[in-house]
């Protein structure tokens, strides 16, 4: 509790007291009005002070305005126990909703809890605590278990194992060890870890998530927008409304003023719009809030509104649905075992770092004795001749065993195909391929099942591998062979084909599709861990690089809107109601310091629930 | 000039609406956006301006809601 809230609550207490005191012992009428006016005083000072201030300010709508006219109207009137009791009501309301927003702005900021508080930094041989923007790039920082790594960096010593969850939502630990890159947020678990730093704070990884998820309030979506042009009429109208009840009717009909003044006291109690200003944006930012303790940032509350109508999803294929590293897949060995034409390849490629070459040497798993091999000839656009314990070994495509003369037999799978020959003779061959992410074919299948109409796939490789591809993942359409700005013209001609109210979303790995990613209506970035050109290019960034965390951030937009829209309804809803009642007589204050504070309260609370996502994360069994 | 100023206490979300409204009348704001669960406000303007206006939001935001704290 603040300060202010534990002062407030002493008054209501206080009041409370009193009130209860001038209810129940036997007063004399005056004695009993003594007591209520201390009461009132108690508990309302403050309102009737800003009142006053704000009105000499010339801000009339204004809510402390409101409250102290409908109290002590009341008191006016005649109903001394109602004017301290609406006054008393607001401000347990007004209490209790400080608290409740108070204490959701701590779980939200628990959810982005990742701002390294310090880093042991190395000067002159000795290691000192500093605020992490006061480290420089280049500098030695010293990360010890149970610590937060507080800037992006090298690490130059120690392994352990680093807990990402809090930027990716992964339960698993990463193992790291010398060489390796580190970014800032994660958790070192358990070794101590000497680390070069890469960038600065301000540069860091954190930072970068940290501003970004802060500041997705700041761009608001249409329902958020509308109920703050919304709120800017409601009170004028109510209090217009109030005073059209007090004059006109008793004229009309003749019926006293006061039961109509009265009438138009409770209008001005329910004119605060608060409970939709409040609980809207909190319901985003619950929402955001959710999204990225599952490792999805979302760049602002308009693009969850967004993501709630997603009809299209377009993929590119290569580091979003495929892993965008080759593995070997099949092994076809002519006339030996398997194990052994992985030998012979994983020796022929040794020298060399293409990635399928790297990808054999992953396959093959063992260390690669070079005493073995003796001359190896690169032949450019073909493959490689070595010689391995002293025979001849080729390894390369058709081209080079048709340069050769060696009878192959060519494969037709699709992929690229390495082809052994030894010693003049043709040994098999091993295709390669980029392999599909674990999660891809059930990512495609969750967003059929929460109704996405059309999937698609964009890939500039080869037809064949794209067709298979989409054939295994049961997407609806692919294009094939395409060239970077040929992916925008399918982008244009898939926002023609979707329905008006239908959104399509795009994603992508954020390096080389900038352009598509701007132009979809949501763009979605493989943010991988910490790339920068991802986390700036999109509009929703999955840290994870997983597809499936897609259906999973749909859904948490569909929630948060629908609590959102609850929030609309029941709020407005209530207030209606209770006007018209009051306008009929039936309402009078108590119910209206209900339709102001408790529909606030009841608003908060729903839309605190924004923030549970846990269940919408596949990830987790 | 772009710089995030703290509203401590801004525990009025219609509050936090009207003081935008008003700081974004000053002469002299390029943007500024309040955000009330933030609790702060990001205000930018030229260089030359920013103490100016920064004194006159002060003003302002004491006049909308006396209970907040303005901390630049």
């Amino acid at each position: 509790m603040t300060r202010k809230q534990k002062h407030l609550l002493y008054r209501i207490l206080t009041a409370a007291v009193l009130f209860a005191l001038g209810r129940l012992l036997p007063l004399s009428e005056w004695a009993e009005m003594g007591v209520f006016l201390v009461c009132y005083a108690v508990i309302g000072w403050d309102i009737v002070w800003k009142a006053i201030t704000n009105i000499l300010s010339g801000q009339v709508f204004d809510e402390n305005f409101l409250m102290t006219i409908a109290t002590i109207g009341a008191l006016i009137l005649g109903e001394h126990s109602e004017g301290v009791a609406v006054m008393l009501f607001y401000q347990v309301g007004e209490w209790f909703q400080s608290y409740a927003v108070s204490k959701s702005r701590k779980s939200i900021a628990g959810l982005m809890d990742i701002r390294p508080d310090y880093a042991n930094v190395e000067r002159n041989g000795k290691l000192e605590q500093v605020d992490p923007e006061e480290v420089l790039v280049g500098d030695t920082i010293v990360v010890k278990p149970g610590e937060r790594v507080p800037l992006d960096g090298k690490i130059i010593k120690g392994t352990s194992a680093l807990d990402t969850s809090a930027l990716t939502g992964e339960s698993m630990p990463r193992d790291v060890g010398p060489g390796m890159d580190v970014i800032s947020g994660c958790i070192n678990q358990t070794g101590i870890l000497t680390i070069q730093t890469t960038k600065e704070f301000g540069e860091s990884t954190v930072s970068k998530i940290l501003d970004l998820v802060e500041n997705a309030s700041d761009k608001k979506g249409k329902t958020e927008n509308f109920i703050t042009r919304f709120a800017r009429y409601f009170t004028p109208a109510v209090v217009f409304a109030a005073i059209a009840l007090a004059i006109l009717p008793p004229l009309v009909t003749g019926q006293a003023f006061t039961i109509w003044i009265y009438r138009a006291l409770t209008f001005l109690v329910i004119s605060c719009p608060c409970a939709l200003v409040i609980s809207i944006p909190l319901s985003f930012f619950g929402g955001i809030g959710g999204a990225s303790k599952l490792g999805v940032l979302v760049k602002g509350s308009n693009y969850l509104e967004s993501l709630s109508h997603a009809e299209t999803v377009v993929f590119d294929k290569t580091g979003t649905l495929t892993k965008g590293s080759f593995a070997v897949t099949e092994i076809d060995p002519v006339g030996m075992k398997d194990k052994e034409l992985l030998e012979l390849a994983a020796y022929a490629e040794d020298y060399s770092n293409h990635p399928i070459s790297l990808s054999i040497k992953k396959a093959y798993g063992k260390k690669v004795d070079s005493n073995r091999i003796t001359d190896v000839q690169e032949i450019a656009g073909h493959g490689v001749q070595a010689i391995i314990d002293g025979e001849v070994v080729l390894a390369g495509n058709a081209k080079l065993m048709e340069k050769d003369h060696i009878r192959y037999t060519p494969s037709n799978s699709v992929g690229t195909v390495v082809y052994l020959a030894c010693n003049g003779s043709y040994s098999g061959c091993i295709l390669i391929e980029d392999e599909i992410k674990a999660d891809a074919p059930d990512a495609i299948k969750a967003l059929k099942e929460i109704g996405v109409r059309k999937t698609v796939m964009l890939t500039g490789d080869a037809d064949a591998v794209g067709q298979k591809v989409a054939k295994r993942l049961g997407l609806d359409q692919v294009y094939t062979e395409l060239l970077p700005a040929d992916k925008v013209d399918r982008v244009e001609e898939l926002l023609q084909l979707k329905s008006e109210k239908g959104k399509l979303v795009f994603v992508g790995d954020g390096i080389n599709d900038a352009p598509v990613l701007a132009r979809a209506d949501v763009g979605i970035a493989m943010g991988g861990l910490g790339s920068d050109a991802a986390i700036e290019a999109a509009d929703v960034v999955l840290m994870t690089d997983e597809p499936s965390k897609i259906a999973a951030v749909i859904k948490i937009a569909r929630k948060t809107i629908g609590i959102a829209n609850q929030n609309i309804v029941f709020a407005l809803g209530v207030k209606l109601l209770v006007l018209i009642l009051g306008a009929l007589g039936y309402a009078n204050m108590w119910a209206a310091v209900f339709a102001d504070v408790g529909v606030s309260i009841i608003a908060i609370l729903n839309a605190i629930r924004a923030m549970r996502v846990k269940k919408f994360d596949s990830s987790v069994h | 000039m772009k710089k995030t100023i703290k509203l401590i206490d801004l525990d009025c979300a219609h509050c936090a609406d009207k003081i935008q409204n008003a700081v974004q009348k000053i002469n002299g704001v390029t943007s500024v956006s309040v955000n009330f669960l933030g609790q702060k406000m990001v205000l930018e303007t030229p260089d030359d301006r920013f103490d100016a206006v920064l004194a006159e939001a002060k003003a302002l935001i004491k006049k909308i809601e006396p209970d907040v704290t303005v901390k630049a």
